[in-house]
């Protein structure tokens, strides 16, 4: 879908490298998180044995008729919104034909003349400038998204020259959501990646597992001397996870500088990323000139979505439509905007709302200790980022799973704030809490005696003690 | 006894003049004698037994379910019956026994009617004579009527046997035969009406989204509906009421506004205008069908109804239009056969692309073959436009054609249902599918394209003693309303019972209470 205009090779030799500009756009296929799938009410189950969730219509057997599942809807809309798209209040369903054993029904239902939602955005954030520490703002167009059936799976078992096929995974419905060539490198396109599954998991409309296959992601790559015209692109796939993805890109972007710089031609081929190599490989291409003979879906009339209650035509059940007013008003605080509410409310450091955001929990957890001590958040940062989490990294534990709550950890700042204890101490302190999550702060700092003394006439004592005990150090 | 209607029959059941048990085998019986016919596929002997015995328990308590309690019927082998064969007259489904029914068989059997056997039809209902089916082809049950057989030259009726019309000539000849009571069959271009009117029946193709596709195993989804066969036009009714409403499973079936159950009991027919739509004076009607047309039209002012002249200007290109869109669905639906799901698996396995390619033409007739190959043809990115918007721009001329005249005051269209009366076998095989599908559907498709109800009733005899029936056309969901005008039609006209030289006397005059 996405355009690149093709181009002839350089002739000019002493164009070098550096001239030469990666162009970047994405398609990208995110699994509805749903109970069921897109046309049948077959369960959307993961890791289940093989064909044990395979409703009629999934198997394709004749005189089934597929009929949509109002929450792939609604996670279409709600994730057009958060993405700054215009919903269509119409949109309609093709069928996009090919054979392959995966697709019993030897076409797919996607929606190719009038996806449900166009022109939306996203901003993503990534780290760059020379020493990858500046927090550097992009924004990519999000062209469409559009519903669609995913296909079964297929496993080759070349010993015995047959193929498998498991079905459970197909009609699962998916998104398929299209970023312009708006990027230019790998780093942009895995830090829009990144922000997509954060956005998508924030909603709940997709669980964003690369490794799982929720989360597909193919990009779309050319080269070019700005302000020429666009280069011939490739598309890679088998990018399996969110690391590889800049690495796939990269590669590519090389691998194409490489060819023109020596007076080849890039040729509009599909390749395969192979995570071993680090490279990528043109795939079979057996189809050749695919024509997908695209028509429109028969049996689904057109999708409606209405703005609100008012809008919805008399003698249609308002319970039977969705509605976007709705939506838009059950939609949840966005990774982007609660960074910049943590920095606004509570003056950390950029970098450091991305790693709030970034893991599950850990926003309400920071906004829970600062609700409970007199330590200003910018401390707390401090003890969250490094000694909690720290922590956890070291033992591979997840949020949910620390031994110390947000209000021990509060305790604990408390008494480091009144002076009871050093810094140092309160590290100390936080160590026994976390193998001994039953004992509280104070019970903690008795018993390992690192109270601060205050009181003159003891401090007094302690060091006439210390004087006593070490006479030749005195005398020197 | 069998050529009672479902109203007669289902009030002597109900009385218990007559026991659900022995109506069963009694269809049963006929079903063997009539085996020549070739009307049945799959013969459900001991489902049927045990769903009589069930129903005659209900009846026998005073507790019937229904108008249709006990009343045998077949069902078209295009639509899915849970665990009996469902074949679609083709290799390629043989030995397929779906694991569901479709939802009009299902609303059947709820009210407790009797399945005696699923009936032959062109292969995956590509067809209009039921001639093209790997079982052999449909006889009209006429073939072997005292009025066919008194008139004919020929001594042996297997010479100069007549077509049962297509496709759902299976379920046509089923209930002409007297083997049962109400078919089921399916309606593209006119599938159900084209038999229904050579077999002499009454059969309606009701408005696309009333009744529900679910388990029909589709031709053309934005055209096909369920069709109802019957021998009356208040039993078709009957059976309407049964079978329309919306269905979830299906998202093409509409909840229509006001749905009457019946036909009503006052019926004026100088309330209603009739249309008669000049375009519809092919070149290739018969003398016979064009003086019923006359006769019939003449009825209608007789007894102080409107008749007038009307236009639908685009009907030429209708079955052009038909064929185009009808390939490119066909095309569409059958890539789903593979053989790797269900149905004939080729034994080549070199490949898979190399399976697919075997199993499909070994599993497809060559007339299936030849519209996929036309239909992929028509959806080519290059052709797109040109074939398939084109034909969708002309459908909506047509069907708006259609919507003028129904707002200029008409309530009905009169017009003749097939060219002339049921073709010798061996004549209407001199030409191919495609050919006799472009004649003889002429009058019917337009009908599917615009998604109107339409009902064809047996009007008389022709001079070879076979059925000459006429077309009403109605407006879109009018379904009762069209029957109504049929229900009057059917009156005046008086259209004869079938009779078998082998029919005893008893079984004629066992007319109960009628």
């Amino acid at each position: 879908i996405v355009t690149h205009l093709p181009s002839s090779p350089l002739h000019n030799e002493t164009q070098t490298l550096w001239v030469l500009r990666g162009v970047v756009g994405l398609e990208i296929h995110a699994q509805i998180h749903a109970t069921s799938k897109l046309f049948a009410c077959s369960r959307v189950a993961f890791c289940s044995p093989p064909n044990s969730s395979v409703a009629f219509l999934d198997a394709s057997l004749p005189g089934t008729l597929p009929v949509l599942n109002r929450r792939c809807v609604e996670a279409a809309v709600i994730t057009g919104l958060a993405l700054n798209c215009t919903i269509n209040r119409k949109s309609l369903f093709d069928r996009k034909h090919y054979f392959y054993a995966d697709m019993p029904a030897g076409y797919q239902i996607t929606q190719q003349r009038l996806p449900i939602a166009v022109n939306g955005s996203l901003i993503y954030s990534y780290f760059g400038g020379r020493k990858r520490n500046q927090v550097l703002s992009r924004c990519v167009r999000i062209k469409q998204i559009q519903l669609e059936q995913d296909s079964g799976k297929s496993l080759h078992d070349d010993q015995r020259s047959q193929t498998l096929i498991d079905l459970n995974r197909a009609g699962v419905g998916l998104m398929e959501l299209v970023m312009e060539a708006d990027m230019s490198c790998g780093d942009e396109a895995a830090a829009a990646v990144r922000e997509l599954q954060l956005i998508l998991q924030t909603l709940g409309t997709c669980q964003g597992n690369m490794s799982e296959g929720q989360l597909r992601v193919d990009a779309n790559v050319s080269v070019h001397c700005p302000g020429e015209p666009l280069g011939v692109r490739t598309e890679v796939k088998n990018i399996n996870s969110a690391r590889y993805v800049a690495r796939a890109i990269d590669y590519e972007i090389q691998r194409q500088k490489k060819v023109l710089e020596n007076g080849g031609i890039i040729v509009n081929e599909t390749r395969a990323f192979d995570s071993k190599s680090g490279t990528t490989i043109p795939m079979r291409d057996k189809e050749g000139l695919q024509d997908y003979r695209f028509m429109p879906e028969p049996n689904l009339p057109p999708l409606f979505v209405y703005e609100d209650e008012a809008s919805v035509p008399a003698g249609v059940n308002p319970t039977q439509v969705v509605m976007i007013d709705r939506l838009k008003a059950e939609l949840p605080e966005l990774p982007g905007v609660r960074r910049a509410r943590m920095v606004d409310q509570y003056k950390i450091l950029p970098e450091h709302s991305f790693t709030l955001v970034n893991e599950d929990g850990l926003t309400e957890y920071f906004e829970r200790v600062v609700r409970n001590t007199k330590a200003e958040p910018r401390k707390v940062i401090g003890w969250v980022m490094k000694e909690l989490l720290g922590n956890l990294n070291q033992q591979s534990l997840k949020l949910a799973q620390s031994p110390v709550s947000p209000e021990a950890l509060a305790d604990l700042l408390n008494v480091l704030e009144s002076g009871h204890i050093s810094s140092s101490a309160a590290k100390v302190v936080f160590q026994e809490m976390w193998k001994a999550p039953e004992k509280a702060v104070e019970q903690l700092v008795k018993e390992l005696d690192l109270g601060l003394v205050s009181d003159r006439e003891k401090l007094l004592k302690i060091c006439q003690k210390v004087v006593d005990t070490h006479p030749e150090q005195v005398s020197e | 006894m069998l050529s009672l209607s479902i109203g007669e029959v289902s009030a002597a059941l109900r009385k218990g003049r007559l026991s659900a048990t022995e109506l069963c085998r009694r269809c049963l019986n006929r079903i063997r004698k009539t085996r020549h016919l070739n009307a049945y596929i799959t013969v459900t002997e001991d489902l049927a037994m045990k769903q009589a015995q069930e129903a005659e328990l209900r009846l026998t308590r005073g507790k019937p379910l229904g108008p249709l309690d006990g009343i045998p019927f077949s069902v078209k082998d295009n639509f899915c019956t849970e665990n009996i064969e469902t074949t679609c007259a083709s290799h390629m489904l043989r030995g397929y026994f779906p694991p569901f029914s479709a939802t009009v068989v299902q609303k059947l059997l709820d009210q407790g009617a009797v399945l005696v056997g699923k009936t032959n039809l062109d292969e995956f209902a590509m067809g209009s004579g039921s001639t093209d089916s790997v079982f052999g082809p449909v006889r009209n049950p006429w073939s072997y009527s005292v009025s066919y057989r008194e008139q004919s030259r020929e001594q042996d009726p297997d010479s100069d046997w007549v077509i049962a019309g297509g496709s759902s000539g299976g379920s046509a000849a089923a209930v002409a035969s007297l083997s049962s009571f109400m078919a089921l069959g399916s309606d593209t271009g006119g599938s159900t009406r084209n038999p229904g009117s050579l077999c002499g029946l009454v059969a309606l193709k009701p408005t696309y989204g009333l009744l529900s596709r679910h388990g029909l195993i589709p031709l053309v989804n934005s055209m096909d509906v369920p069709g109802i066969m019957t021998r009356t036009v208040h039993d078709a009714a009957t059976v309407l009421d049964v079978l329309q409403g919306r269905d979830e499973k299906d998202s093409t079936t509409v909840e229509s506004a006001y749905s009457p159950s019946s036909l009503p009991e006052e019926f004026d027919v100088r309330d209603i205008c009739v249309g008669v739509p000049k375009e519809y004076h092919a070149p290739g009607m018969s003398a016979e069908t064009l003086a019923q047309w006359g006769r019939v039209v003449a009825l209608f002012e007789r007894a102080g109804a409107r008749v007038k002249e009307v236009s639908l200007p685009h009907t030429q290109h209708s079955i052009v239009c038909y064929h185009v869109l009808c390939c490119c669905e066909v095309a569409s639906n059958m890539a789903r056969f593979d053989g790797l799901q269900y149905g004939h698996r080729s034994k080549v396995d070199s490949s898979t692309e190399a399976l697919y390619a075997t199993t499909r033409h070994e599993g497809f007739n060559s007339v299936v073959r030849s519209r996929i190959l036309a239909g992929n043809y028509f959806l080519l990115k290059q052709n797109y436009d040109r074939y398939f918007v084109k034909a969708q721009q002309i459908r909506r001329l047509i069907t708006e054609d259609f919507r003028r005249v129904f707002q200029s005051g008409v309530d009905v269209l009169l017009t003749p249902t097939t060219l002339s009366d049921a073709a010798r076998y061996s004549d209407f095989i001199q030409e191919d599918n495609r050919t006799r599908s472009a004649q003889e559907d002429i009058f019917t498709q337009p009908v599917n394209v615009a998604g109107l109800p339409a009902v064809t009733v047996p009007t008389a005899l022709s001079s070879r003693g076979l059925p000459i029936s006429l077309q009403l056309i109605g407006q879109s969901f009018q379904d009762m309303k069209l029957l109504t005008v049929a229900n009057w039609m059917e009156q005046q006209l008086d259209f004869p019972i079938i009779r078998f030289h082998d029919d005893t006397d008893q079984e004629r005059e066992c007319k109960l209470g009628s």
